[in-house]
Parts: structure tokens; C-alpha cells; sequence
């Protein structure tokens, strides 16, 4: 089994709901209960942020502030990381310090955001992703790309810089520069880019795909096999070598020019990639599932990835699972909850009834949340 | 808001030092504060140099680098060999590049990088400088020393393609395995380039 890898304190200062906030973990998992607007997906999102991007919200950072606050928030977490004990602190929302969000780990400077994946990963399932299958490509590529970040730290950088440099394209275009240099040079850079983040991407879905081969029995017996697959780019063109698909993408860049000016933005390329997921046993599109079904394939794909991230790091990542145990039925959950334990990594929870999670009682810390105070219940269920 | 304790002139002593990189408005306060202690061995000749600054220094129009002289120090060097020129994006890349020593040449400032979000083209940097340089002869090769950002490899394509047909040899920096490193901890980006800029041993 790979290394724990847990959260032993969360401190938070002026973060949403909370002015003031220590929590102290025992090492298990953690189990937030509590009503609507209690405060407890806060928490969640706040642990969230101990990795790098804008967290499981993708929040705006002066809107995370607590209202009434004079400059940002900020947390602070001890982790018994991948690279043993470690002390992150973050900060963002302070005005007078510009959009960025800074990082502190051990208590120096981060050089970048991204050293935070060397001491703990983090995935999440919130009920925002249900709608996942059915929702906008673009939510699944952002899905995806945060699976990839977890195994390829320097996916964010790439996706980044290839999104910097196709704004920059469209912008020439519209303001009809056709200066054939700068469009090359451009084209050329866009094309090595799109190669990379198509490549990461394949070669993430083809790890993923073994493991959901691979899943357990019992987790087989009870949540849907996923079959899933990239399209929209190059998707003909996957044996050719690297510099052979740049050239092509690079030729059919320079060719669309027209094309894409007409249209306003790059027509092609990984930015229109999508997430293709099945229902493997009816051969069915994810989208055309039962709501509850595609529950199932959802929590089925985010455990798989956790599997992926376990078994190439060395140490399972923190799962944030927020209002899990919503249409889950019970033996589902009972079974959810074997896979957790299994990974091996801490997983944190919430819902609004602890009854909910009485199959983990003994495994897990439960933590009641009440208008931002939180008290450790002794479970009486 | 805070109750201010200092005069306008303290003040705007303060806000200038901020805009200063690598200066926020608290290390100001603390600069400001330390150099009115230290008036005498600190503030005078501060003064004096900002003064002898203003006054002197300049832009050369050769080369584009900063100095109190033009042409600069550098293109005026009868011991470098001006057959080679460095093109780098700023002048701290080539103050970079001077630390190192490894090359006694010429040099060749751009003043930034393309960027069509910012709206840097081609007409906003020194490019034509370097073509005209490059025209009137006497120049071997071009070392595209940029940064190994998207923004600069663009760059440096660009300038590659506005140097077409002109004899003369066009290189760039070499990517890759940096000194001391180990290839277990690079990236597959840096690796990969690293195996495709191999060189003779």
C-alpha cells in the first residue's frame, strides 16, 4: 500500500465563513456533517487549495475573503506530505498584493504554485461535476486536465502557455496582422504545444483506461465500468510520431488562417478536444445514463484517477468527496467507503447526515459544522 | 485610513522608491527611512548618482544597450570580436550573459519579446536595428539568445525568418540538460530537447 499521505491541522483566517479556525486531524478520514450553508463544502475548498489552480470552486480570490475583512485570507495546513512532514501556508484575496496567490511551504517562498504537488495531491468530486457527461466540452477537458496535472505536474504550465499563445494568434488575426513571420513563429510554438497536451493527455488516458480495466470486483460488482476516449484532435493521427503530428498541425495552422479569422477564434486544436466517456457494459454514452448512473461513473472514473495517482507517486492523494453520499444508494456507499479505505489515502467528506456515513464509524473522525464553529461528535448512530 | 505622520516630500520620497521592482510599499517606508537616517554617507551620493544618471546616461543606438556613451562601452570594444552578435530581449540578459564571460562579442538589444496580448510587434522592438546591422556586412553570426518562453522562441522565429537569404550563420541558445542536473529530475519537455540538440563529444 503507498504511503499516507494526511492533513494533521487546518487553520484558516478569514476564508469565506470562517474569521478564526484550527482543525486538528487524527489521521483517518474526516467526515463533515451539518446543514445546508453550515460552512462545511468551505472547508473542503479550503483543503482544495492546498493544491495548485483556483481550487474545487475555481474561485475568485477576493470573493474567498471573508466579508468584512480587511485584505485576503489565509490558510494553513501541516501535512504529512510525500516528502514527509511539511507546513503549507497560502494567501490570496489582499488587494494591495494583485490577483496572485502565494505559497509558503516549510516556510519559505514557493518558487511556483505547482511545488505544491510535491507534497500532497489532491482530487475532489463535488456535486457541481454532476453534470459533467451532459454538460459543456469544456468542463470535461478541464476535468481531464486536472487528472493529467496529478501525474504530469508540468501539464498546467503547457495548457497555459498554449492558451497565452492561441489568444495570441486570434488577437493578430482579428486585427488583420497578417504578418506571415509572426504568424509562423506563432503557429510553430502553438503546434509543439498541441502536440505536448495532446500527447499528456493520451498517454493519461490510456494509464487511466488500464486501471478501469482493472478495477476491483466488488467495486466493479457495484459501480459502472467507464470506457473512455479523447476526440476531436489529431484523433486519426495518434501513431504518427510527435515532430510528425507538430509539422501537420503546423501546415493546417498556417492554412486556416483565413478560416479562423472568419470565425473569430482557432477552430482546431487540444482546446477543442473532448472527454468521451461510456457506459462499457450497454455501450452507452455516459450523457444518456439515469442521473444515478452517471453518479456512479463519475465517483468510478475520480477513484480510478486516485488509483492512477497512488500507484505512480508512491502515496494516494486526499479525496474531497462534498455531499457524496447523494444518490449513492446504501450499498453503493458501503462499497465507496471499502474503496476509500483501500487507497489508502485520507478522504474528507461532507453531507447533511451523519447517518448517512454510519458504515464508517471507527475509520473516521465526524466532525459536526454548525453557522462556522466546528465540534467533534462522538457518533451516536 | 491611517493617520499620516509623515510630510508630502517624506511621502512622495516613499511612493517613488515603491515603484522601484522588487519594492513594495512597506520596504519603501523602511528604504525611506533608512536613507534620511543615513543622510550624509548614503543620501548625497544616492543623489548625486540618480543626478549623474539622468544627465548621462542613454540608449545606444547601435546596439540598444545602456550606457554614458554612444555607441556603448561594448560596441566601441576594439578587443571583441563584432563579427558575432548576441541578440538578447533586455539589457539584463546581456549583463546576464557579461557575468558569464564565456563569449567576448557584440551584442544586441531587443526591448522585449513579441506579444500580441500586449500589443508588441515587430515595429515595437529593435528588429530592424539588427537587420540593418546585419546588412552592412562584416557580421558572421547571429546567436539567438532569448528566453525559452513561448513569447521568446517566437521571437526568435521571427527574427530567423527577417534574416532569410542574408549570409550569415543564425544559432540559438542550447536547451537542455542544465549543469549539475540529473536527468531523473528533468521534465520530458527538457529531456526531449536536450536528445534532439545533442551534440559531438
Amino acid at each position: 500500500m503507498p504511503d499516507k499521505v494526511a492533513i494533521g491541522r487546518l487553520s484558516l483566517t478569514d476564508f469565506r465563513n470562517y474569521s478564526e479556525l484550527t482543525l486538528r486531524f487524527a489521521g483517518k478520514h474526516v467526515v463533515f456533517t451539518g446543514n445546508n450553508g453550515a460552512g462545511k463544502t468551505n472547508l473542503l475548498e479550503a483543503i482544495s487549495l492546498l493544491s495548485p489552480g483556483r481550487g474545487m470552486r475555481r474561485i475568485t480570490y477576493s470573493e474567498a475573503a471573508r466579508e468584512g475583512s480587511t485584505g485576503g485570507f489565509t490558510l494553513f495546513a501541516e501535512v504529512e506530505g510525500m516528502a514527509g512532514p511539511a507546513t503549507i501556508g497560502t494567501t490570496a484575496g489582499d488587494e494591495a498584493e494583485g490577483g496572485q496567490r502565494r505559497v509558503r511551504i516549510n516556510g519559505a517562498a514557493a518558487r511556483t504554485n505547482e511545488a505544491l504537488l510535491d507534497h500532497v495531491r489532491i482530487t475532489w468530486l463535488t456535486p457541481a461535476m454532476d453534470g459533467l457527461f451532459t454538460g459543456p466540452a469544456g468542463d470535461r477537458r478541464r476535468f481531464l486536465d486536472r487528472m493529467v496535472l496529478a501525474v504530469d505536474p508540468g501539464h498546467g504550465r503547457r495548457v497555459a502557455d498554449y492558451e497565452k499563445a492561441m489568444r495570441g494568434r486570434n488577437r493578430l488575426l482579428s486585427e488583420g496582422r497578417f504578418d506571415r513571420a509572426w504568424l509562423e513563429g506563432i503557429e510553430a510554438q502553438l503546434a509543439e504545444l498541441a502536440v505536448a497536451i495532446a500527447v499528456a493527455r493520451q498517454d493519461f488516458v490510456r494509464l487511466l483506461t488500464i486501471l478501469l480495466e482493472r478495477a476491483p470486483g466488488e467495486a466493479a460488482s457495484r459501480f459502472p465500468k467507464a470506457a473512455i476516449k479523447l476526440t476531436g484532435f489529431m484523433d486519426d493521427q495518434q501513431a504518427l510520431a510527435a515532430s510528425d503530428m507538430e509539422t501537420r498541425f503546423a501546415a493546417s495552422l498556417a492554412e486556416s488562417r483565413w478560416r479562423d479569422e472568419a470565425a473569430g477564434r482557432m477552430l482546431e486544436g487540444p482546446h477543442r478536444q473532448d472527454l468521451e466517456v461510456v457506459h462499457a457494459e450497454k455501450s452507452m454514452p455516459a450523457a444518456q445514463s439515469s442521473t444515478g448512473e452517471q453518479k456512479a461513473l463519475l465517483v468510478g472514473l475520480v477513484l480510478a484517477h486516485a488509483r492512477l495517482v497512488g500507484d505512480l507517486t508512491g502515496a494516494a492523494p486526499i479525496l474531497l468527496l462534498d455531499e457524496i453520499a447523494a444518490h449513492l444508494d446504501p450499498s453503493r456507499r458501503a462499497t465507496l467507503f471499502s474503496i476509500i479505505d483501500d487507497l489508502g489515502g485520507q478522504a474528507f467528506m461532507t453531507g447533511t447526515d451523519a447517518a448517512l456515513f454510519s458504515a464508517l464509524e471507527g475509520r473516521a473522525q465526524f466532525l459536526s459544522v454548525n453557522a462556522g464553529t466546528v465540534t467533534e461528535t462522538v457518533f451516536d448512530g | 485610513m491611517a493617520k499620516r505622520v509623515t510630510g508630502p516630500e517624506i511621502e512622495r520620497l516613499i511612493q517613488l522608491l515603491a515603484r522601484i521592482p522588487g519594492l513594495g510599499p512597506r520596504s519603501a517606508r523602511r528604504a525611506a527611512l533608512h536613507l534620511i537616517k543615513k543622510k550624509e554617507p548614503l543620501l548625497a551620493p544616492l543623489a548625486d548618482a540618480l543626478a549623474v544618471a539622468r544627465d548621462k546616461v542613454g540608449v545606444c543606438s547601435r546596439c540598444g544597450n545602456v550606457d554614458t556613451a554612444d555607441p556603448c562601452a561594448v560596441c566601441a570594444d576594439p578587443q571583441r570580436d563584432q563579427s558575432v552578435i548576441i541578440v538578447v530581449e533586455d539589457v539584463a540578459d546581456l549583463w546576464a550573459l557579461e557575468r558569464a564571460g564565456a563569449m567576448n562579442v557584440a551584442y544586441h538589444v531587443l526591448g522585449g519579446t513579441l506579444s500580441p496580448l500586449d500589443g508588441v510587434g515587430p515595429d515595437d522592438l529593435n528588429i530592424a536595428g539588427l537587420v540593418e546591422r546585419v546588412a552592412a556586412g562584416g557580421i558572421v553570426e547571429i546567436v539567438l539568445a532569448v528566453n525559452a518562453t513561448v513569447e521568446g522562441q517566437t521571437t526568435a522565429h521571427y527574427i530567423t525568418d527577417r534574416l532569410a537569404g542574408m549570409d550569415v550563420k543564425i544559432t540559438r541558445l542550447a536547451h537542455g540538460v542544465p549543469v549539475g542536473g540529473e536527468l531523473d529530475y528533468l521534465d520530458e519537455g527538457t529531456l526531449s530537447a536536450a536528445l534532439r540538440a545533442r551534440t559531438n563529444f
